[in-house]
């Protein structure tokens, strides 16, 4: 088998829509790819340059807070200057949520939306603190949304010096023992971390089982020492702040000058996304995510390969998937929530989102997302969202699709279209003739509508 | 096919996968069976938010604590709206007042001045990773909850053995062991015929097919639960987590977890405490009503992520702090006592001059009732439940 362009859809893109046309071939998905970001500018989502400016708010009040000394009218006036700023924070975040809806919903380029949802993903953070808390969208936006179809040493480097992922694993503050920092301030906690150290290897580039030690993590923990950000200007690499002395990473040396040099510790991610561990524990990554929970050996190998031809360039890698017989064979993975969901709003060619109606975002795509297992930018931790199918389809998830495939598209769409045209939109020719049957033998519209979205034909990709 | 058969089909594939004898099985037996090798039940519940210990089980007699806490004088053991003295030292703060039948007939007890391994960064959510993830130490990641590796440990278990109730899955039940996850929030409406063209649509892919049985079995369940009274209030959330965990274990599970917030009260906690305590008071009276005799073989854990800290702060609350207290109740545990240690409130005798010193980890009173209730072996319960233990000195709170 090979490219079939219902299937790009579903499995590569955000799902068959009524409205808009698959792509052509494999070329036409790259070169849609490669070419100008339509949703980004349709369907605009802050870069991280807002969090920067929300920071600086929070500073300000914070700082008021602390030469207000007790004056009671001040004080309650910053505190309910905080928490509308809070309260803001919460609304962006709501609002950028509808934004990714209404890309996957609209765009022609569905492959652009699947893969930023999946690098973010493989780059997880979550700010912490009240300006960065909900900063997830920006962060992807900035970071990694531009880097889609180049080279991965690029995102990777764009990512790890980016503040959110800073402040989530615990970068911002980290200081070589040996430090002029150190050694200045005897600050309790202050001090090396190593938690970006480890998950740069085990998760962003080699892999859990990569040619990597204890010794490798402390020594590229304390390479990092330095890469730091501030309210006003973003990155920072604060020489003060990075351990004096090369330090030995995967047996090659990197730094010793004095001061410490940047372009020393981005030579190191460099390095980190040209080990062929990295090609390969990416491109199973995205075999994974995109064809099967147990991909075809050749496909990942094919995919590898490509990448270490080309020095991570992420397009040529795509494009090995896209043109391996292997990516278009198989029953599909399950789709995550968010995929379930936004497949279906383009299924059914919603037209308008209530974005900035907290309630109704919450009842139609909040709430149910929680309760299908995927909360909105809320993974467990710095690993993601799971890719088994299994970990989907739990009786209380199933249940919570069923729910919402009664109940909300009826409220989204103006008149829920009849289920045979309906199961013609959201499927093709592909649905078996069983879902043919169930949809006409429905006992109304709505009915027809739920059954069509929670057959394993629509929820499977 | 009826959904019975269905969800027995379903049960059966679990039951293989994880390596059952085929003769346990339903479908060949008629035999009702445990779903594990106890007959004993084991709920937790998980406080977030760090339950103020001193508020709820208040030491009057230690001269210190009074001026620690300011205000607090109308609680005082004897006041007509009063903490109810339990042994001359200790106090019941009144919004458990429901609670002190059980209190009296060994029912209900607390473990004083525990806490995790965790300690002076006092986060909620590292905290809580580490009482869930059951570790001597704070990790980057946690891969899977202690009850769950305490599954693991037991060989032949059923599908149902285990439930995590409520819509947030837990640290504490994930990792390989099969575990149950339902909450009485969810809802499946659906018509018969909307049933059956669903499971038809759904018949060949497995995965999906077993799914939506389990669904349809669990939903129907909890219409079948005993109607209210009219005119009675509906049981609140709380009161359903409850009430679905002890439905379960009168049957064929034996483990389950849910979670109560609420509990970071670092305001007005003259206010803010009582509505977390009555939530508590009123789950653990509806497990002890709904699991009818089962409950004289149940025991309940009720823990904390941290205490607080001894002294009220500026707005009458309190803040993040080490050791607190941890609650048990159920007729297989030897209430009506407190056990353990106590540090006492002056100023050099806490924990950076702020917080109660811990004097015990939590995790061994855990280990020692799942030893006590389950025959764990003490190696297995130091070592893969909860890495690190010391149970050298065990607690005594199994009967």
């Amino acid at each position: 088998m090979s490219y079939d362009p219902l299937l790009a859809e579903i499995r590569f893109g955000c799902g068959l829509s009524p409205v808009h046309a698959p792509p052509g071939s494999v070329q036409d998905m790259l070169e849609r790819l490669a070419g100008p970001d339509h949703a980004a500018e349709l369907w605009p989502i802050d870069g991280p340059e807002v969090l920067m400016d929300r920071q600086q708010s929070f500073a300000a009040l914070q700082r008021q807070r602390r030469e207000a000394k007790g004056d009671a009218a001040q004080l309650q006036r910053i505190a309910k200057d905080i928490s509308a700023l809070r309260k803001a924070g919460r609304a962006a975040q709501l609002r950028w949520f509808g934004q990714s809806l209404r890309r996957r919903i609209g765009s022609e380029d569905g492959f652009r939306e699947r893969l930023a949802f999946f690098w973010g993903d493989h780059f997880t953070a979550m700010g912490r603190g009240a300006a960065l808390k909900d900063g997830t969208s920006p962060y992807v936006e900035g970071a990694i949304r531009p880097h889609l179809a180049g080279r991965f040493a690029d995102m990777l480097k764009a990512v790890t010096t980016s503040p959110l992922m800073l402040n989530y694993l615990d970068q911002a503050s980290s200081m070589g023992p040996g430090s002029a920092a150190a050694a200045r301030r005897k600050k309790p906690g202050a001090g090396l971390n190593e938690n970006l150290a480890r998950e740069l290897m085990e998760l962003h580039t080699l892999g859990a089982g990569g040619p990597y030690g204890q010794k490798d993590v402390t020594e590229l923990a304390q390479l990092l020492t330095g890469f730091s950000f501030t309210h006003k200007q973003g990155f920072v690499f604060r020489t003060g702040y990075a351990e004096p002395g090369p330090e030995t990473v995967l047996g090659r040396s990197y730094g010793g000058e004095d001061p410490a040099r940047l372009d020393e510790v981005l030579a190191l991610l460099e390095d980190l996304a040209a080990h062929p561990a990295t090609a390969q524990h990416l491109s199973r990554k995205l075999a994974v995510h995109f064809v099967s929970d147990t991909p075809d050996l050749e496909l990942v190998e094919a995919m590898a390969a490509r990448y270490r031809e080309t020095d991570g360039q992420l397009l040529a890698v795509y494009e090995a998937m896209l043109s391996h017989p292997a990516a278009w064979q198989g029953q599909g993975n399950v789709k995550p929530p968010v995929d379930f969901i936004g497949s279906s709003l383009r299924a059914l060619a919603v037209a308008e989102l209530p974005v900035d109606k907290r309630k109704h975002m919450e009842r139609f795509f909040v709430r149910p997302l929680r309760m299908m297992g995927q909360t909105w930018e809320t993974p467990d931790g710095p690993n993601g969202w799971p890719e088994e199918d299994a970990s989907w389809v739990t009786p209380l998830a199933l249940a919570a699709r069923l729910q919402w495939a009664l109940a909300i598209p009826g409220q989204v769409t103006g008149a829920l279209p009849d289920p045979r045209q309906f199961l013609t939109a959201a499927l093709g020719d592909r649905a078996p003739e069983s879902l043919r049957f169930a949809a006409g033998a429905a006992e109304g519209r709505r009915e027809g509508i739920a059954l069509i979205l929670a057959s394993p034909s629509f929820q499977r990709m | 096919m009826s959904a019975g058969e269905m969800n027995r089909r379903g049960f059966l594939g679990r039951g293989l996968a994880l390596g059952c004898s085929a003769a346990a099985s339903p479908l060949l037996s008629t035999v009702t069976f445990a779903s594990a090798p106890w007959d004993a039940r084991l709920v937790v519940i998980i406080l977030r938010g760090g339950m103020d210990g001193l508020g709820v089980l208040q030491p009057w007699g230690d001269p210190a604590f009074a001026a620690l806490r300011p205000g607090m004088e109308a609680l005082r053991p004897g006041s007509p709206e009063g903490a109810h003295d339990l042994d001359g030292f200790f106090a019941l703060h009144p919004a458990m007042t429901p609670l002190l039948p059980l209190w009296r007939s060994g029912e209900l007890g607390f473990v004083q001045a525990v806490s995790t391994p965790y300690r002076d960064k006092r986060s909620h959510f590292d905290g809580q990773d580490m009482l869930e993830a059951g570790t001597a130490e704070m990790l980057p990641r946690f891969r899977d909850g202690w009850l769950n590796r305490m599954l693991q440990q037991v060989s032949g278990l059923e599908g149902e053995t285990a439930y995590t109730v409520g819509v947030p899955e837990m640290l504490l039940t994930r990792g390989p062991a099969h575990v149950m996850h339902w909450s009485p929030e969810a809802k499946l409406e659906l018509t018969p015929q909307a049933q059956r063209l669903l499971e038809m649509v759904m018949h060949d892919d497995p995965l999906f097919r077993d799914s939506l049985a389990d669904a349809v079995s669990l939903a129907q369940a909890r219409e079948a639960a005993p109607k209210m009274q009219k005119g009675a209030k509906p049981p609140a959330g709380h009161q359903r987590l409850a009430s679905f965990a002890a439905g379960k274990l009168r049957g064929d599970s034996r483990v389950a977890a849910f979670s109560l917030g609420g509990w970071d009260t670092h305001n007005r906690q003259d206010q803010t405490l009582t509505p977390a305590l009555t939530r508590l008071s009123e789950a653990l009276l509806t497990l002890r009503a709904d699991l009818g005799p089962v409950w004289e073989r149940t025991a309940v854990l009720a823990m904390t992520e941290f205490g607080r800290t001894a002294r009220l702060n500026g707005t009458k609350g309190t803040d993040h702090g080490t050791a607190g207290t941890m609650l048990f109740a159920g007729g297989a545990l030897r209430g009506g006592q407190v056990h353990g240690r106590w540090p006492g409130l002056a100023e050099a005798d806490l924990y950076q001059r702020r917080d109660l010193m811990p004097l015990s980890d939590v995790r061994l009173h855990a280990a020692s009732v799942m030893q006590g209730l389950f025959g764990l072996p003490r190696d297995v319960l130091e070592g893969a439940v909860f890495p690190g233990l010391d149970m050298a000195t065990p607690s005594r709170l199994v009967l």
